[in-house]
């Protein structure tokens, strides 16, 4: 089986605990307003809009399909811009195999892999071969997901997963809702089962001013995760929003102040956390 | 000796004026600079005669350099005493007796430091400071001993006046070395430079420690222990930028060729191999030769001063560094006189021709038997020189010019993997990172570990927006280097070169990892 890969970063500093090779799954089943990546949302519907303003040649129209050269591909997101479906037309089909290639070529100065995404658990049948395969090397996995997907429900992929870095936007389901486009049930539940099995790897919640209680967010996501830590040594990481990346009409919100920050990070340490970051 | 001319004389004469009338220098440095200016008004070493045309030329056109030594060398460039000994015996010289708790060692230490010569008569190496202090800071409080380490690292970073004082901790985790590191991150100081040897042995904890304190004062850099003990033996040291050196011994001298501009004077890459190199390889090793002769049987050092005569170094532990710099340089020269576009550190073949150079160059040294470096089988070491502040299109060693590092890390640390095992006394690269805000010294310390299985040697990282900075293999303190530039003395030699160089070489435009 493929998976429709965005991006693949060799080495990275923000995706996981030590060096790691970062892999960029396109599509999500979430609709943030404050996405920093929107064009990893939707998949292409090679409609060949991006052809005509692509300056290298990289896009091409065969077939009824957009097909994309990453020789020829200057990273100018001249095609980002024009995309009427918030998609990129920059990705490849890969299988595990080919994936495990690419990042072969950065042992050994990578501890392991991150999958990310766009929601990378939509490609679950993908994800559970990769991590197989990065297994065999010797290699540490880790999912990064919007927390969308039952993990518990999924004890094959559990088990080549050793840690899940999980998105809590938002705590109250019509904030999460307004914010998100969907509803976070299944996202509390895969927090207090990640946190229970020793594999929550960290959790982060973006601060945006207006959006939501985040003082709630963060209350309760220490609340559930502190009786736990100890199992996985979790990382609560509590993100300033930053209005790079994101869509136009989002580009106005000002950033939290440091003292939110600070404050907000203190109350996380309030209920026993001890690795708080904000950043 | 050859008589000088008048104009000789005459030059001679303006030249000490100008220093004496300097007003960017300090005192120290005039003095520095004046005994250079006499030790070149001698003709007394048996010089290769072809040397002239190739050393005492314009910038642009010198294939052979000699660092700056003068005529007639008075003592070894590098000097690594055994402190061990010193600590345990005292010094009858010095008349100090061996030292029985830390604050005796520490003050003895300072002493000793202002009785080690060296090329810019600073000790260059300064001790495996962990190791030796481990013993006296045994059932004292940590407090305590980081106030005594403050006091002896802040004399030492204000009276040992350049960056090229080194000292080593490592590869085993010590107490002393932990507060050392506390302490130096604390101080942001660019004097002594720090390098921390990493072994197998090294617990991940105390690389992590090494590393933290790296993205607050650029220092330590970090030596793969297992290369240079397989090169050195047990009893290496890490002296100046980042040379790998004998415990009781040192360096006489060091030269260096300047591939970049002997390129420049071949008609294509068969010419170079056959005909230019190996006649530049010649006269340097012959020149070095003739040194290493004069420090040795002429000048007296090894019999007169203290530290032969008491056993703290050894004549038959010194060796000589064979230098090189603009690899780089001369590779992509030879690629465009062969109407090739491949540029090194992008292109596999521009690449494979460097690993050629190299190798021809390391067949020569193996060749040549150098006289009084018995400690490394007779031959000298090849080393990777960083550079000088007024070097114009030539790269430090073999490393990738500023500007053009490859896009990715991972892409730039597989081409050092090619290069770092010809150079048993130094080589290194260096990297300016963004890890503040991220909080993720593993990252770090993922490459290290990495790094050391695949033949690199030595690694250096700073914060990107860090006060102290690297800037070919010393430190130096970006606020120093600005208040230089407006004209204002300032303390260190180096930051003068610092300053140099960042206006030659680019050293605050390297690409951010």
């Amino acid at each position: 089986m493929e998976a429709l890969v965005n991006k693949i970063i060799p080495f990275s500093s923000v995706d996981g605990p030590g060096n790691r090779t970062a892999i960029f799954l396109q599509g999500c089943n979430f609709d943030c307003k404050y996405c920093h990546n929107p064009e990893t949302i939707h998949l292409c519907g090679h409609c060949g809009t991006c052809v005509s303003v692509c300056p290298t040649g990289a896009l091409q129209k065969q077939g009824g399909r957009v097909t994309y050269d990453i020789t020829k591909c200057c990273l100018c997101d001249a095609c980002l811009k024009v995309c009427p479906n918030g998609s990129s037309p920059r990705t490849r089909s890969m299988t595990p195999k080919q994936v495990m290639e690419e990042v072969k070529k950065n042992m050994p100065f990578i501890r392991g892999i991150t999958v990310s995404g766009g929601e990378c658990t939509r490609w679950r049948d993908f994800l559970a071969e990769l991590f197989a395969l990065a297994k065999e090397e010797g290699l540490h996995t880790l999912i990064d997901s919007n927390g969308s997907y039952d993990l518990s429900a999924d004890p094959e992929l559990m088990a080549v997963t050793d840690g899940v870095m999980l998105d809590v936007k938002a705590w109250d389901l019509t904030v999460h809702q307004d914010l998100c486009g969907a509803e976070n049930s299944e996202v509390k539940a895969n927090l207090d089962f990640l946190a229970r099995c020793g594999k929550l790897t960290e959790v982060r919640t973006v601060v945006v001013p207006g959006l939501g209680d985040p003082e709630e967010t963060v209350r309760w996501v220490a609340q559930c995760i502190a009786p736990w830590q100890s199992r996985g040594g979790t990382r609560y990481k509590i993100i300033r929003y930053r209005p790079f990346g994101v869509r136009e009409r989002y580009k106005s919100i000002v950033p939290p102040t440091d003292e939110q920050l600070d404050g907000l990070a203190a109350l996380a340490r309030s209920f026993g956390l001890t690795d708080v970051v904000v950043t | 000796m050859r008589e000088l001319t008048a104009s000789e004389v005459q030059t001679a004469r303006e030249a000490i004026l100008a220093t004496i009338t300097d007003r960017t220098l300090t005192h120290e440095q005039k003095v520095t600079n004046l005994s250079r200016h006499a030790e070149n008004l001698l003709t007394v070493l048996d010089e290769p005669a072809e040397l002239d045309s190739l050393m005492r030329v314009p910038v642009t056109e010198k294939c052979i350099c000699n660092l700056g030594e003068g005529d007639a060398p008075y003592r070894p460039r590098y000097i690594a005493p055994d402190y061990a000994k010193f600590l345990r015996e005292g010094s009858a010289f010095l008349q100090l007796e061996p030292a029985t708790d830390l604050f005796d060692a520490l003050n003895n230490l300072l002493i000793f430091y202002h009785n080690v010569p060296s090329i810019t008569n600073f000790p260059v190496y300064i001790g495996n400071l962990d190791q030796l202090l481990e013993p006296y800071v045994e059932g004292m409080d940590d407090e305590t001993v980081k106030k005594a380490l403050r006091l002896f690292f802040k004399n030492v970073d204000r009276t040992i006046l350049d960056s090229f004082c080194h000292a080593d901790i490592g590869p085993m985790d010590t107490r002393a070395g932990r507060l050392i590191m506390q302490v130096e991150a604390e101080l942001e100081d660019a004097v002594p430079n720090l390098t921390m040897r990493v072994s197998a042995e090294t617990p991940d904890s105390y690389l992590l420690e090494g590393i933290r304190c790296a993205m607050h004062s650029a220092k330590p850099s970090f030596a793969n222990d297992a290369m240079f003990r397989r090169e050195l033996g047990d009893h290496y040291v890490i002296a100046s930028c980042y040379n790998g050196l004998l415990e009781a011994g040192g360096s006489y001298t060091l030269s260096r060729l300047l591939l970049g501009n002997i390129a420049r004077r071949a008609d294509s890459i068969a010419d170079f191999k056959t005909r230019v190199l190996p006649h530049m390889m010649d006269v340097m090793a012959r020149y070095m030769d003739e040194r290493i002769r004069f420090i040795v049987e002429k000048s007296g050092f090894f019999e007169s001063n203290f530290l032969s005569r008491e056993g703290f170094i050894k004549r038959e532990n010194f060796t000589a560094m064979y230098g090189l710099v603009g690899l780089a340089e001369a590779v992509n020269v030879l690629m465009e006189k062969e109407g090739k576009s491949g540029r090194y550190g992008h292109c596999a073949e521009a690449d494979a021709l460097g690993v050629e150079i190299m190798d021809q160059i390391e067949a020569f040294n193996n060749a040549h038997q150098a006289p009084y470096c018995e400690c490394t089988g007779g031959h000298f070491l090849l080393h990777a020189q960083v550079g000088l502040a007024d070097d114009q299109n030539s790269s430090p060693g073999t490393r990738i010019p500023i500007g053009e590092e490859p896009d990715e890390l991972v892409d730039h640390l597989k081409h050092i993997s090619l290069f770092h095992k010809y150079f048993p006394s130094g080589t290194g690269d260096i990297f300016p990172v963004d890890l503040t805000v991220h909080n993720n010294p593993q990252f770090i310390l993922d490459i290290l570990r990495g790094a050391f299985k695949t033949d690199i040697r030595y690694l250096s990282f700073y914060s990107s927006d860090s006060d102290v900075i690297r800037v070919t293999g010393y430190l130096v303190k970006r606020s120093e280097m600005e208040k230089l530039d407006s004209g204002l003395n300032v303390r260190q030699n180096t930051t003068g070169l610092g300053l140099g160089a960042s206006k030659n070489c680019k050293i605050l435009d390297r690409r951010i990892r």
